[in-house]
């Protein structure tokens, strides 16, 4: 008999942990950030398939790496497939998703659904953003929405879960219990607002936020001291966005193109003057997370690796950040193997046998 | 029989008609840029304005609005104490009679003032007198993440980001913390509807339940 994992429950690795006090979800990134553990979340990648095995094979690369992956809604305004159906997949096989809700697509009405859906799915974590625009996306034709902003989003959960209601005030009769979280850019204007903001997210409710991609550490560092100085990191699990970039060429793309992601100009020059500009992109990121696994407040750090997915174990391991930590991964246990040799047993030994033989054996 | 079947026709031309499939987007480039290449070129497109900026033309009485912001602050005050003061005759003539003609003048003068959309809960003083309603999102409660390094909108690449605005405005005002409040969602039902005498109307009956309780 294997020994158990910590944060795994014993009837079932799908089934929500035991509730514990001062937890408000049942889900494994909570317990990792409150126990004071440095947390890794990731991103998965979502496909433009409806064939589940393209979710769990692009799930099991961060196997034992991550304690959480995100869940995205149809990030960058493109479509793919959704949040809640990722989320159905991935609980299923008891990994701890972050569902993302966007709040471009659906209204007050198909969200606070949603909310409900996921959180009998059994999943704890959600993060609640505004959306890209619809221009940024391969349908620019679409209807933004735009019903709620991510703060009346934060607010509206949050009252779904602690006074058990929906906006409306009609009551419900399980409050989902989630663990709120929410986005921050400190790399935007109006740069002396965003520490606020931070402080208006939490008082909507949030409990963790990841940030954007951080290629700017000094910039972060003064953000951080700002949010330490309000307080705010005793409130609230602060994640540092990291991630590899492939080549320059890619980081001028992206400075030029997407909107909210600062690359200095030093960065491009490190990546041009590499022999390999992929394999120094990842070493970035790896010292990029270990500047900022120091600032005091950081609570852990969320790797983005669009489409170098299979780097965020590399990323994770060598940049040290687990510090021997292993997070939950999917194992095979004593019963498990017991139900596949009888499987097996069925499927291809060829065994005809009548009742009484059954009895026989039985005894 | 087939030349019965109805023809379903899109923006783009005939939807069953040679069809330009756009491929499917390779490294360093987005699906989106994918997409607009492939979309059929002609003299005319005005697809490549979005339906905003082709409202809205020019900023600078938004601008102007924000850079006087205090000035506005005190003025919009005293305008409610007036508006408050009248409260005796909006409930003789009817609020609701009197909605039309105050909608009337709000919709034009805050339209002037501040590209006002109308959305009926109006929260300019806490927004340092910049309209949220004009961002492209709808944000009532602080900028997205979007923001360009130059302060402009991601979605309207010439328009400068009304929340970089807006904290601008409201550094400049009395009140000008009120930007930190959580704004709830906003309850279109009340679009179209006038703000200021909703306002009043608000304020009369907490001061008459205040009345109420001095005398009990």
């Amino acid at each position: 008999m294997t020994s158990r994992q910590r944060d795994e429950h014993p009837d079932g690795i799908d089934r929500p942990l035991d509730p514990q006090p001062g937890h408000s979800s049942r889900g494994r990134l909570e317990r990792v950030l409150r126990r004071g553990e440095f947390a890794v979340t990731t991103e998965l990648n979502p496909p433009d398939s409806a064939d589940p095995e393209d979710v769990y094979n692009r799930a099991k690369v961060f196997d034992g790496w991550v304690d959480a992956i995100n869940a995205v809604d149809a990030s960058g305004a493109n479509c793919h497939m959704s949040s809640v159906g990722i989320c159905a997949l991935l609980t299923r096989m008891g990994y701890a998703p972050i569902m993302q809700i966007a709040c471009r697509d659906k209204n007050r009405i198909a969200i606070q659904g949603d909310v409900l859906g996921g959180a009998a799915m059994g999943v704890a974590n959600m993060l609640c953003l505004t959306g890209d625009g619809v221009q940024a996306g391969d349908q620019p034709g679409a209807k933004p929405v735009f019903d709620l902003d991510c703060m009346s989003l934060l607010e509206t959960i949050r009252i779904m879960r602690d006074n058990g209601k929906f906006l409306s005030g009609r009551k419900l009769t399980t409050p989902p219990q989630v663990f709120l979280g929410a986005a921050i850019n400190p790399f935007a204007p109006p740069f002396d607002f965003r520490p606020y903001r931070l402080g208006k997210k939490i008082a909507a409710g949030a409990q963790f936020v990841q940030s954007q991609y951080c290629f700017d550490v000094p910039m972060f560092r003064n953000y951080m001291q700002r949010v330490r100085d309000l307080g705010y990191t005793e409130q609230c699990f602060i994640l540092c966005g990291v991630g590899p970039l492939a080549s320059a060429k890619t980081a001028k793309w992206i400075r030029s193109n997407v909107p909210g992601i600062h690359i200095p100009d030093a960065i491009i020059k490190r990546l041009e003057g590499a022999q390999d500009q992929k394999k120094e992109g990842k070493q970035l990121a790896i010292d990029i997370i270990n500047e900022v696994k120091e600032i005091p407040g950081v609570s852990g750090i969320h790797v983005m690796a669009y489409r170098q997915e299979e780097y965020v174990a590399e990323i994770v391991d060598e940049s040290g950040v687990l510090k021997g930590r292993r997070p939950w991964k999917r194992e095979m246990r004593s019963d498990d193997q017991l139900v596949a040799d009888r499987l097996d047993h069925i499927l291809h030994d060829d065994i005809v046998e009548t009742q009484s033989d059954l009895v026989k054996t039985a005894h | 029989m087939s030349d019965t079947q109805p023809i379903s026709t899109t923006a783009a031309g005939p939807a069953n008609g040679a069809q330009i499939v756009p491929p499917a987007a390779s490294g360093g480039v987005t699906q989106a840029t994918v997409v607009s290449r492939t979309a059929p070129k002609t003299a005319y497109r005005p697809a490549d304005v979005s339906p905003q900026r082709r409202v809205q033309r020019s900023y600078s009485v938004r601008l102007w609005a924000v850079r006087h912001s205090r000035a506005l602050e005190w003025f919009y005050a005293r305008f409610a104490d007036i508006f408050l003061m009248l409260h005796p005759l909006w409930n003789r003539i009817g609020y609701s009679r009197v909605e039309a003609p105050v909608t009337f003048v709000e919709k034009r003068v805050k339209g002037l003032m501040f590209d006002c959309r109308m959305c009926g809960q109006c929260i300019l003083s806490s927004t340092g007198m910049s309209c949220p309603m004009n961002c492209p999102k709808q944000l009532r409660n602080g900028p997205c993440g979007g923001v360009r390094a130059n302060g402009n909108c991601e979605v309207e690449p010439d328009m400068p980001c009304v929340w970089v605005k807006a904290w601008e405005g409201s550094r400049n005002m009395v009140h000008g913390d009120k930007i930190l409040d959580v704004q709830k969602p906003v309850d279109q039902s009340l679009r179209e509807t006038s703000a200021w005498l909703r306002v009043t109307a608000q304020a009369a009956a907490a001061r008459d339940a205040a009345k109420a309780q001095v005398s009990a």
